[in-house]
Formats: C-alpha cells, structure tokens, sequence
C-alpha cells in the first residue's frame, strides 16, 4: 500500500461515523462533519441551498427532527454539526410576498410599513420565528416592536437577520417577517438615525475650497514625489493618547 | 406603590394622548410605574372559541412578563387590552387542563396561573387611590364641563371583565365628579361603538356611532369622554365622515379621561397630546378656559 | 316568518361542531327575543340573534349561511348579559364564524384595504378586524 493509501486508511478509521437521514434516506457519515459537508460527503452535488459556508448568507437553512423527541430544530447546514439520528431536509426558498415600493419616497413613519405590509397585524406572538432562526434574532420582538410603531427596535432587534425565510416558514399569521425587518433596517438608516453633524461641516468645507490646494498640488507630482510624500506624512503614532491631535485639522 | 404597566400598540402611536397624560397624572398621585420589558400585543379582542387556544398565548405572554417583573398588579388603560388580558388571567386561575397546555406550549417562558391582578386606570383609581384622594389633588377642577362618560363594551362585559355592574355603572361618573366635571348620564352610554367593524362594515359601525354621539348630545352632555383608542376613532375622528353621510349637525369634544383629568391635575397642557384630538378638542377646553392653570 | 324544516334537513354535524367549538347548549334558548332587541347592530342584520338560534337548534344549514349576522357582530356581549338562559351568544356567533374560517375562507384581506384607511386606523382595529375576519 502507498503512503497515501495508507494515509487514507487511518484518516478513514479515526472518524468515527455516525448515521443521518437526508429526505428520508439514510447515510453514514464523519460524526466531526457539518451538515453541508456531510451531505457532500454522502455524494451530493449542492447546486441550490448553499452560499457562503461561513453562516452569513441564510441559503443553506435546515430544518431536523432527532428520534423519540418531537421538537423541531433548525440551523445553518454550513454550522450545525452533524447527531446520530438526525432527520432532516433543506429549505433553500421559503415564497415570501415582498412589497414594491419607492424608497424614496418613504420618510420612515410607521403607517408607511403597515400600508405595505397590513399582514402583520395578523401575528399572534406564537413565538415560532424566534424559536426557528438560527441566528437567535427575536423575530416576535422586532414583529412586536413594529406592530407598536417602534422602527428603531425593530432595526436593532432584527440586525442580524440573515433572510433565510425560516421564521415565514412557521409563521402562524403567514407573515413574511424578514421582509417587514429589512424594511425596517432601510428606512431606519436612511431616515430615522441622525445625522453626522461633522460630516455637513467636512463637506461645506471641501465645497468651500479648503482642500483644492492640496489636492492640486497632489496632481502635479510625478510618481517619486508622491512615494515622498506619502512616506512622509505625518500618521498618529501607534502609543498615541486620547488627546493626540494632528498638526493640521481638516476644519472640524 | 408600584405596578407594572400594559400599555398596547396603539397607545405608542395613535393613542399617545391616553399614554402620556395617564403616566403624568399617575405620578402625581405618587404612582410609580414600570412599563412592562418585551411586552407583546395582546391580541385587542379575546378569542371566544372554545378549542382556540393559540389566541390565548399572547396575552398570556404578557401576563408572563408582568409576573417576570414582580409587582400584584398590572395596570392598562386601553379599554380593548384590558378586557382581553383580565379574561385570558381568569382563564389561566380557572382552567387546570387548558392552562397546563398553554404552559406547555409556552415552554420557552414561566409557567403562569393566574398570580397578577389586571386593572384598568378606572378601577385602579376607585380601589386602590380612592376618589378623595384623587379630588384632593385635582388643583384645577372642571367646573361647569358637562361630560358625557362613555364606558362602551370592553369595560362592562362580560360579567367576569367588567370594572362595574353593567346595567347601572358608576365608576366612570364618580371619577368625572372628583375632577370637579358634570357627569351627564345618558341612555347609549354602554352601548357598542362598533370597534373592530370600522374595518368589516364600516357604514354600520359608522352609523352605531353616530347614534351615540345623537344620544349623548340630546342629553345635554357637551363633550364626550372615553377610554379606548378604538372608541376615539369611531366616535371621535369619524365625526368629520358622519357630517358628510349622515347629517351630524354639530361636533362634539370627544377627549381621553386621562387627558381631563391630567388637566384637572394640573399637568402641562403639551403632555396631554391634543394636537391628537381632532381640532374642536382643544378649540372647546381654549374657549371655556379649562386649560388655564397648565403651564 | 316561519322556519320549515324536516328532520332530513336538519344538518346535525353542524350542530354538533357549533356545541363543540362554542361550548354552549343553545337549545336552552326559548326564544324571548331579549337578545335581538338589545344587538347594537340590529339595523344593520339580515337575520336577528334570536332567528340565528332557532335555525340552529333546527340544523338549518343554508339558512345560518345566508345570516350576515356573525359578520356584523361587533361582539358587544351585551346578548350574553341579558340572556336569561346565559347562553354566551358571542362564543355562538364567533363559532358559526369559525366554522367558515376555518374552510381557509377568509371574509377580509388586509392587502384590500385602502392604504390611507391602514393609516388612520388605531392598531387596535386591525389586530381585532384580522382576528375576526380572518384565520
């Protein structure tokens, strides 16, 4: 037998394997694999149902049962690791209704959101979604806080939502929760946090020509005399205070 | 004294005006309030089918929260919360068998039977402050405003909800009698607005109010006073539609009693959210100088 | 105007699931009319309370179908209260409103609504309308 062969072998051996059930059919895979790999390694091919494989994208939504408990469980196929037992199948698309509108012509009232979506007043607070997501959002708080006209909980709430459509999946009113919450996160951004005072008076500055100066003489430089320059400027030192300031202020 | 506060989704938006002046006159009474953590909405109508449990798990939820934060009692002012979150406590304290499911189901929260006592402000006040107390501290009484109380359904009935005998109530006049007001008593003063048909069968939940607000008038009453946001939408904010389709001849005041009494207590006008009210609201207490000692 | 009904006509399943869901022994009602006569939304029904529980103890089926009466039902209990057999009329009404929504036969979809009306409307109302009208 080769090196690799042999390499094979043990690598084969020190796994212990374990059995799991995809759509009913039973597979006997490394007890150390995620789901995804798992799959993969039982010889399926994912053309649907996986992205990133790093938790973030929300394609890959799992939902399995495990023997003699009736309880419903849920996850990222690319994070959950693999139980003996396990009974499960894949949600890559959950149909969920998304409203058409024109952002720019919100202005981030609540009204606006229960125009767009009246369904969710039909929650029940079954508590289902948050029990389902798989990033631990409290999706029935950000409903709720949505419901009361609170658009900056329910922005804060639902921040790390990765629409995987898991919640609408079990949602007793048929809501399609992701979508109220990434409604929520838009307006909340673009029309409910305040403004950057310093950023009016930075940029009033550069249209007052504060900075045409410097970046023409910027431009006229050749290749070496920008190398210079950029070596040579002035960077706040790495053991630096909270009151370090640089020489030159930029007006603010 | 400390309670635990219910205040329901309307009253964070629409019914802003019921919401900030109740918590003004509250603290001027020496109440102190917590607002419930993570509270849900209740589900405004109690769920009336036997077999129908699910409707139940989120008011229940609410009481959860009350019990998580301590305090005997949880107080509401919106009459259509209150109404269904005393029944769904009553059924939690009477039902082992539909009680035990609703636990289970529940699982991810305490198990909950019945331990907080749900009051809204009307009986709060009568049992737990006293009408004495509350005209002690009324320093700008309403002499002379004849208020129409209007109790609707949600605060009468049923029998195991309601806050005061349902065919002879009182509660809501000796309230307005300690605010130094005329309680003008009149025949639909229990009778149903319409809620929920305002979006079913809006011509019929039109017509309802408009009866009402015919009845209290012909009775002398010059302004109307309530305790629902619902209500204030049937009878306060559809006047405008009801002098359009059914000839209402004449508009009346229509106000929250937290918002009276919040004046009669002396707490600045800007708290009681008038600009809420329709215009004819303010333009009435203005005219008859009822705001006078608010800042 | 008289109710003909025969015991073929009389639809028993029905009945049986109305008790069930209501949890009310409507046949106790004899009919006094108390009930009609205080319904808010009297002007507004095709048939009055007390009709809606005579044609039930007689298993009506197209009759009770053709009742607007649990749709414009503004659960008011103030049938409950007055019943001198305390029949919970409204646990009737919203049973007979059940058995429709449960048949996935919504009375009211929320995307229908004038969008300027979801405006106005205390959140009350559309929590409380969803509830009733739809399942």
């Amino acid at each position: 037998m080769s090196t690799l062969d042999e390499g094979v072998a043990k690598t084969e051996i020190a796994a212990k394997l374990i059995p799991i059930y995809v759509m009913g059919k039973k597979y006997e895979v490394p007890e150390s694999l995620t789901i995804m790999k798992a799959i993969e390694y039982a010889g399926y091919k994912y053309i649907r149902g996986c992205g990133c494989r790093g938790g973030v994208c929300g394609a890959c939504s799992t939902v399995y049962r495990k023997p003699n408990d009736y309880k419903i469980y849920t996850g990222l196929a690319c994070q959950t690791v693999v139980e003996p037992d396990m009974y499960l199948t894949q949600i890559p698309f959950y149909p969920a209704i998304r409203a058409t509108y024109n952002f720019y012509e919100l202005e981030g009232r609540p009204e606006e959101i229960y125009e767009l979506y009246p369904e969710l007043f039909r929650c029940v607070a079954c508590n289902n979604c948050t029990k389902v997501c798989p990033m631990d959002v409290e999706v029935m708080d950000y409903i709720s806080a949505l419901k009361r006209g609170d658009i900056a909980a329910a922005a804060k709430i639902s921040f790390d939502c990765i629409q995987c459509g898991l919640c609408a999946s079990r949602c007793m009113g048929e809501l399609a929760q992701y979508h109220m919450a990434q409604l929520a996160r838009r307006v909340y951004g673009a029309y409910l946090t305040p403004r950057a005072d310093h950023l009016k008076t930075v940029v009033a500055n550069i249209e007052a020509g504060r900075f045409d100066l410097g970046v023409k003489s910027l431009k006229a430089m050749n290749q070496e005399q920008l190398k210079q320059a950029y070596q040579a400027r002035e960077m706040e030192p790495a053991t630096a205070g909270e009151d370090w300031k640089p020489k030159e202020s930029i007006g603010l | 004294m400390k309670v635990s506060y219910y205040p329901g989704c309307t009253l964070k938006t629409h019914g802003k005006g019921l919401e900030s002046s109740a918590l003004a006159c509250l603290e001027k009474l020496g109440i102190t309030v917590e607002e419930l953590p993570r509270w849900n909405c209740c589900g405004a109508v109690y769920s009336l089918a036997d077999d129908d449990l699910i409707h139940m798990v989120a008011p229940v939820r609410d009481l959860v929260r009350a019990k998580e934060q301590g305090n005997e009692i949880l107080l509401t002012l919106c009459a259509m919360c209150y109404n269904t979150l005393a029944r769904a406590n009553a059924l939690m304290k009477n039902d082992p068998e539909k009680r035990k499911t609703i636990n289970w189901f529940m699982d991810e929260e305490l198990d909950y039977a019945g331990e907080i006592k749900v009051v809204h402000f009307l009986d709060f006040l009568r049992d737990y402050v006293g009408w004495d107390k509350l005209k002690e501290k009324v320093t700008n009484p309403l002499k002379g405003l004849k208020a129409a109380p209007y109790y609707g359904c949600t605060l009468l009935r049923p029998k195991e909800a309601g806050i005061d005998r349902f065919d002879n109530p009182s509660i809501f006049q000796d309230c307005l009698r300690a605010l130094g007001a005329e309680a003008v008593d009149f025949d639909m003063s229990t009778q149903c607005c319409g809620t929920y048909q305002v979006l079913g069968n809006p011509e019929a939940s039109l017509k309802v109010s408009f009866d009402i607000l015919k009845n209290a008038s012909e009775f002398g009453a010059e302004a109307l006073v309530l305790a629902c946001p619902l209500c204030d939408y049937n009878l306060g904010k559809r006047q405008g539609e009801m002098k359009n389709k059914l000839g209402l001849a004449n508009d009346m005041p229509v106000y929250y009693f937290t918002q009276l009494m919040a004046l009669a207590l002396g707490v600045p006008e800007a708290e009681c959210h008038f600009e809420l009210n329709r215009e004819i609201s303010l333009g009435f207490l203005k005219e008859r100088n009822f705001l006078k000692a608010s800042a | 105007m008289p109710i003909f009904a025969s015991k073929t006509e009389c639809d028993d399943q029905l009945r049986q699931r109305i008790k069930e869901i209501s949890g009310q022994e409507f046949q106790k009602c004899f009919q006094c009319g108390t009930c009609s006569g205080s319904c808010p939304m009297k002007e507004h029904i095709n048939v009055f309370p007390r009709r809606v529980m005579a044609l039930l103890q007689l298993g009506q089926k197209k009759a009770l179908e053709e009742a607007n009466t649990p749709w414009i039902c503004a659960a008011c209990h103030v049938c409950l209260v007055r019943c001198p057999r305390s029949i919970d009329i409204p646990r009737v009404m919203e049973a007979i409103r059940q058995v429709k929504l449960r048949e996935n036969l919504d009375q009211v979809d929320p995307r229908q609504i004038e969008k300027e009306k979801i405006a106005e409307l205390p959140q009350i109302a559309m929590v409380a309308g969803l509830r009733k009208f739809t399942s």
